[in-house]
């Protein structure tokens, strides 16, 4: 009778079987296509790192340097964008594919839809008068506060970069000082300074 | 220093300190919860729901998404996916039954596979005990919740969970040992 009941309990323990890790791929799925995957995110292999990079259904919303934390990441989109946020690389293989493209030398300018929900008031004008820059150019900080509509709201302009949640895409990296330094960047100078480089702008070989 | 800081100031600026928000209910990230609770999730619908277990699995997350956004708080999350499963486990029960031509069950091989040889008769059995049983044993022993917690999540009393875990193990002994 002992040997039974232990037996039967042990069995019923170990559980019955099947494959929930491939459940939850197919949950992944159906939330796309029921509507439900308000924010979709996937790592991205880059020169630069592994980039964390998410995209709501109209559009690139975060891309974020392998120096954030992760959760923290997905914890902000959760938070300001919408809790239902589901790894979904499929959504992302357009950006993916743009990303690899520029990376390699073969694509100058992006090509995507910008989800502009992380970026409010005048950071948001900030930020679109900097995704206006073309490859290639720089604008200094003063320029993208003109551009911005408050010319003498230097410092402002320069915290909206530095709030910018789609660096790369919207290429903060290409505004430096008056006077060619390079000012700051997210995850480091260095990193400004490639990107720069990769577009061909002049002034980073001359810089540093 | 004006405007030569471009990202090295987010601190301050970017991020707000985690939990306090513009919704301020600070949900986790749905997958956090699905890389959390799916295993739990399955197991227990595997259990009550055999062959009907993925679909109820499919069904269970995309009605917890639906209603996600608008959960007040993020206590006790595993809890709330278990219930929404034993009530898709109970509809499917249901839909089962209400079938025109009540076909025999597929014996439970290709299409269920079991853990190991023999196992699946046991969870037949598992499925063949009254709805309350059948759940109260699942949370027992695949969940490994305690008498508080199903208690919880069926409605009930601590008593009357135990007792009904104590039911359904003694008819499947009986069973088993007959």
């Amino acid at each position: 009778m002992n040997d039974h009941t232990n037996e039967l309990e042990r069995q019923l323990r170990r559980g019955p079987g099947g494959d929930p890790a491939e459940a939850a791929r197919r949950l992944v799925a159906a939330a796309e296509r029921a509507g439900l995957l308000d924010v979709a995110y996937a790592r991205v292999d880059s020169p630069l790192g592994e980039l964390t990079v998410a995209a709501t259904e109209r559009g690139l919303v975060r891309i974020a340097y392998p120096e954030r934390d992760p959760d923290a990441v997905l914890e902000e989109l959760a938070r300001r964008v919408s809790p239902r946020v589901l790894e979904a690389p499929a959504r992302l293989d357009d950006v993916r594919r743009q990303l690899d493209e520029y990376f390699s030398g073969r694509r100058r300018s992006f090509e995507l839809r910008i989800d502009w929900s992380l970026a409010q008031g005048f950071a948001a004008k900030v930020l679109r008068a900097t995704a206006r820059i073309p490859a290639g150019e720089v604008r200094t900080y003063r320029a993208i506060a003109e551009a911005a509509g408050s010319p003498r709201a230097v410092r402002a302009a320069g915290n909206a970069l530095g709030s910018n949640r789609i660096p790369i895409v919207v290429p903060c990296h290409r505004v430096v000082r008056t006077g060619g330094a390079l000012g700051g960047y997210t995850g480091g100078i260095e990193r400004k300074r490639f990107l720069l480089r990769l577009e061909g702008w002049e002034g980073a070989r001359a810089d540093g | 220093m004006s405007g030569n800081v471009c990202g090295r100031d987010r601190r301050s600026h970017g991020e707000r300190p985690r939990g306090v928000g513009v919704g301020d209910v600070s949900l986790p990230p749905f997958q956090a919860i699905l890389d959390a609770y799916h295993e739990d999730v399955y197991r227990f619908l595997r259990a009550v729901a055999g062959p009907d277990a993925d679909d109820c699995f499919q069904e269970t997350f995309l009605a917890a998404l639906r209603a996600y956004p608008r959960l007040r708080h993020g206590d006790n999350l595993r809890g709330w996916l278990l219930t929404i499963a034993h009530r898709k486990a109970l509809d499917a029960h249901r839909a089962r039954r209400r079938r025109p031509v009540p076909v025999e069950d597929v014996p439970e091989g290709a299409a269920d596979a079991p853990a190991e040889p023999g196992a699946s008769g046991l969870w037949t059995r598992v499925r063949a005990l009254p709805p309350k049983q059948r759940a109260a044993v699942a949370h027992r022993f695949v969940a490994d919740l305690s008498y508080r917690e199903i208690a919880e999540l069926l409605g009930c009393s601590e008593e009357a969970a135990r007792r009904s875990v104590h039911e359904g193990l003694k008819k499947l002994r009986a069973e088993v040992t007959a």
